[in-house]
């Protein structure tokens, strides 16, 4: 049992299939493995599966097909009390006729844990989230961030091996929402638990995470850390997910090997790199992010392509230009520049030449 | 004089603050109370008025005093436990004078008749032959009817001779005044308002929680199903309201009765005997059958309410702490469901408290309520008074009740739908 454990994750999704009522499937064939100790990000659209998913996980929903592994064991059919699985809800669940301590108390209390015991544990857990001289304080009469923390403590309380967050820092402001991120990522690396993390949020999935699943039509689309998904995608929903992205579609020219050259719809060829395309011929969706266009020809490499475009709109935003652009048609073309000392300033109307390192631009499947 | 216009604050043209801001908000007071004016009126003569009147009732009734001047000189100059004499006959036979010419003497022996029964006639017989009457009145009295010498109608009569009593009090609470006019409880036997409020209280008490024991899970039911069945389960609950009364009682009196359905099918299925056929009906069982019925949806509706704020995340989270279904449900669901539940059963009984036709219909005689006694006294016994001090105490209990509410449970934590 515990060979297996080891061998294929802590947490293990195999062939998970689920669906509500009988006629469409929520999630279609889950796949994943989660190791011990790993941050793991569920990303994803609204409606895409990812609560049902962790619901399933927590054990509050069946899985109408397929084994849902914890530690090498199959827990289909444990209760959600026996699972010891931390949970952070949305809306912090806190009890409302409960003080902080007692809400903190709870978990050790139904687990029959003595008095004393139980004091230390939660003292030990409020101070852990900063919050020790709250301990007598209703959640009504706690802010939002405050609310979370305390929600945290108590997720984290029984010292469960595993961790659930499905969305927990959605109802807090942007400042409040950055500074918990980096929390939450701190205390899951000084206590080496396992995250399961649940965000609609493609920021706070990249900064957090060890690897993310990007969730779509119940099927997750590509995972990978970070950087690999940012950089790249493997299709077009992740590329358009992630980041921003500009996109190109056209036909495969010519392919060989890790280099293609695409002709787009109004004639222009250019360079890409292929992903999901097999041969010449196929229609395909060019992605480009906006960072990685160029407009100086001493920044491309030898003898790459280059394509025409018109200045629309220059946009400052302090560290960087944003510049649209008319090309190939699409007005919605963006590059950004930094605003470095001697950086060329470009005006509206001006027509410039844009090309890229090939390895830059992914020729995808169309969407 | 200048400190003072200083010290008061005052728009640009010199207009006090105050007034200027009463003045701006008159209009809409003005409006506001014309939105509340036709409520308000309609509350007041058709609420506060009656309830105003039954009160008053309740401790004063002059059909007695009014027509009995003299008698009423009489006991003023002349202590209680004074032997009647010539003097106190002279008094009678005047306001039987009074009475005979201002046709009261059946009101008047009504009155009495409250304290004594067999006394009305008493009067009314007197009344007839009182101009006819010679001094010594006494004797004169005596001779024509022996009644008058009874001690206990001279002592009912010194109490009616004033208009504002506390006697309907006392016997509401099984009371009632001896020789020397102080408060002793009425005699074994008579005793029957105290027991009525006991049981009206016992078996609202009991309503309340069998309303509480089946509406629980039926209101959790409504809260949580989706939309569309929930609608139609709510339906089911409601249908109760949208149904007469008197239809909804006639029904239990069939299903109910020793020849009725319920009845009729334990027979069928063998499980009494033909000649062991239940009593449900016309004792305690009915009532509490068929209150518990007509008043389920007002135990249910506030439940509802209060169940369906309450997110499912509460009890998962729960879980996914250790707890076992049952434990979530009791340290967590449960007491957030309280301010539904205090307010449903506050609800519930005070309408039990207070129920009427059901209880006379099916509750026979075991199964009356203390409102029962009430209709009683006003329809039958045409003792309005006492009926008056009797709706006062329950009034009272009422408002005891909900002090009580209010102090242990908060009355802004009462959630009614
Ligand atoms: N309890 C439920 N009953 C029926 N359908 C549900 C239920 N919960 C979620 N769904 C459906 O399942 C899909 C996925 O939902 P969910 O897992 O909540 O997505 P996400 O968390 O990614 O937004 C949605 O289409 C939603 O309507
Ligand atoms: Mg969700």
């Amino acid at each position: 049992m515990t060979n297996a454990a080891d061998d294929e994750g802590f947490v293990v999704f195999d062939r998970v299939q689920k669906s509500y009522d009988g006629e469409t499937l929520v999630v279609k064939d889950l796949n994943l493995s989660i190791g011990k100790g790993e941050f793991l990000t569920m990303l994803g659209p609204s409606g895409s599966g990812k609560t049902t998913c962790l619901m399933m996980l927590a054990g509050f929903e069946t899985a109408t097909h397929g084994e849902i592994r914890l530690g090498g064991e199959n827990i289909n059919n444990v209760p959600p009390h026996k699972r010891g699985i931390g949970m952070v809800f949305q809306n912090y669940a806190l009890f409302p006729h409960m003080t902080v301590g007692e809400n903190l108390a709870f978990p050790l209390e139904v687990r029959g844990m003595g008095k004393s015991e139980r004091e230390q544990k939660v003292k030990r857990a409020l101070d852990m989230v900063q919050m020790g001289n709250f301990i007598n304080r209703r959640p009504a009469q706690l802010s939002g961030g405050q609310q979370q923390r305390i929600a945290l403590a108590r997720a984290l309380v029984f010292d469960p091996k595993l961790v659930l967050m499905d969305e927990p820092l959605g109802a807090l402001d942007k400042q409040l929402r950055e500074h918990m991120q980096f929390e939450i990522k701190h205390l899951h690396e000084t206590l080496g638990i396992t995250v399961v993390y649940v965000t609609h949020d493609q920021g706070e999935a990249l900064t957090m995470s060890d690897r993310v699943a990007v969730f779509n039509d119940g099927r997750i689309q590509q995972l990978a850390p970070p950087d690999e998904l940012y950089e790249r995608p493997q299709n077009s929903f992740v590329a358009q997910f992630i980041g921003e992205n500009n996109k190109l579609p056209g036909v495969v020219e010519t392919l060989s090997g890790d280099k293609c050259t695409v002709r787009l719809e109004t004639g222009e060829i250019i360079d890409a790199t292929p992903v999901n395309v097999r041969e010449a011929g196929q229609k395909t969706l060019v992605s480009i992010r906006p960072e990685r266009v160029e407009f100086k020809s001493e920044m491309m490499p030898e003898g790459a392509h280059t394509i025409g475009a018109e200045v629309l709109e220059v946009i400052y935003m302090g560290d960087i230009f944003r510049t649209r652009m008319r090309v190939a048609g699409s007005e919605e073309f963006v590059m950004k520049s930094r605003n470095t000392l001697g950086q060329t300033k470009l005006v509206e109307g001006e027509k410039i030449q844009i090309g890229w390192h090939p390895q830059d631009a992914r020729a995808l499947d169309p969407m | 004089m200048t400190d003072v216009s200083a010290s008061i604050l005052t728009t640009a043209d010199g207009k006090p603050l105050k007034a200027a801001l009463a003045a701006s908000q008159a209009r809409a007071r003005r409006k506001a109370f014309m939105l509340v004016a036709p409520l308000f009126l309609f509350v007041v003569i058709t609420f506060v008025i009656p309830i105003g009147q039954m009160l008053f009732q309740s401790v004063y009734n002059d059909t007695f005093s009014a027509t009995a001047p003299a008698l009423r000189q009489w006991f003023d100059e002349n202590p209680p436990g004074t032997e009647p004499d010539e003097a106190a006959y002279a008094a009678l036979v005047s306001d039987l004078r009074l009475m005979r010419e201002e046709r009261s003497a059946g009101a008047a022996g009504t009155r009495i008749n409250y304290d004594i029964s067999g006394t009305r006639s008493m009067f009314t017989g007197m009344a007839r032959k009182a101009d006819k009457l010679e001094p010594p009145y006494k004797e004169a009295v005596l001779a024509e009817d022996k009644k008058w010498d009874n001690p206990d109608v001279w002592r009912a009569m010194r109490s009616a001779s004033s208009p504002f009593t506390i006697d309907f009090y006392l016997a509401a609470l099984d009371m009632t005044r001896d020789e020397t006019g102080s408060i002793v409880g009425v005699k074994e036997g008579q005793a029957v308002y105290k027991m009525l409020f006991g049981r009206t209280l016992f078996l609202s008490a009991l309503i309340t929680v069998m309303c509480m024991a089946l509406a629980f899970p039926i209101a959790h039911m409504l809260a949580t199903l989706p939309m569309a069945k929930s609608n139609l389960l709510m339906i089911l609950v409601l249908l109760p309201f949208w149904t007469s009364l008197l239809v909804r009682t006639t029904s239990w009196m069939v299903l109910l009765q020793s020849q009725g359905v319920v009845n009729d099918f334990l027979v069928w299925a063998g499980i009494v005997g033909d000649d062991g056929r239940i009593q449900m009906m016309y004792n305690q069982i009915g009532t509490v059958v068929a209150m518990t019925h007509i008043l389920l949806p007002f135990m249910v509706l506030p439940l509802y309410s209060v169940m369906r704020t309450i997110p499912p995340s509460y009890v998962r989270a729960a879980r996914s702490l250790g707890a076992t279904s049952w434990t979530a449900f009791r340290r967590i669901y449960l007491p957030q469901t309280l301010p539904g539940i205090g307010a449903g059963a506050l609800l519930v009984f005070i309408l039990a408290v207070g129920y009427y036709i059901t209880p006379a219909l099916v509750g026979g005689a075991d199964g009356q309520l203390i409102s029962n006694l009430i209709a009683f006294h006003m329809q039958k016994s045409l003792n309005w008074s006492l009926a008056a001090a009797l709706a006062a105490l329950l009034l009272g209990g009422i408002l005891i009740l909900y002090w009580l509410y209010d102090r242990l449970v908060g009355i802004d934590n009462m959630k009614l739908g």
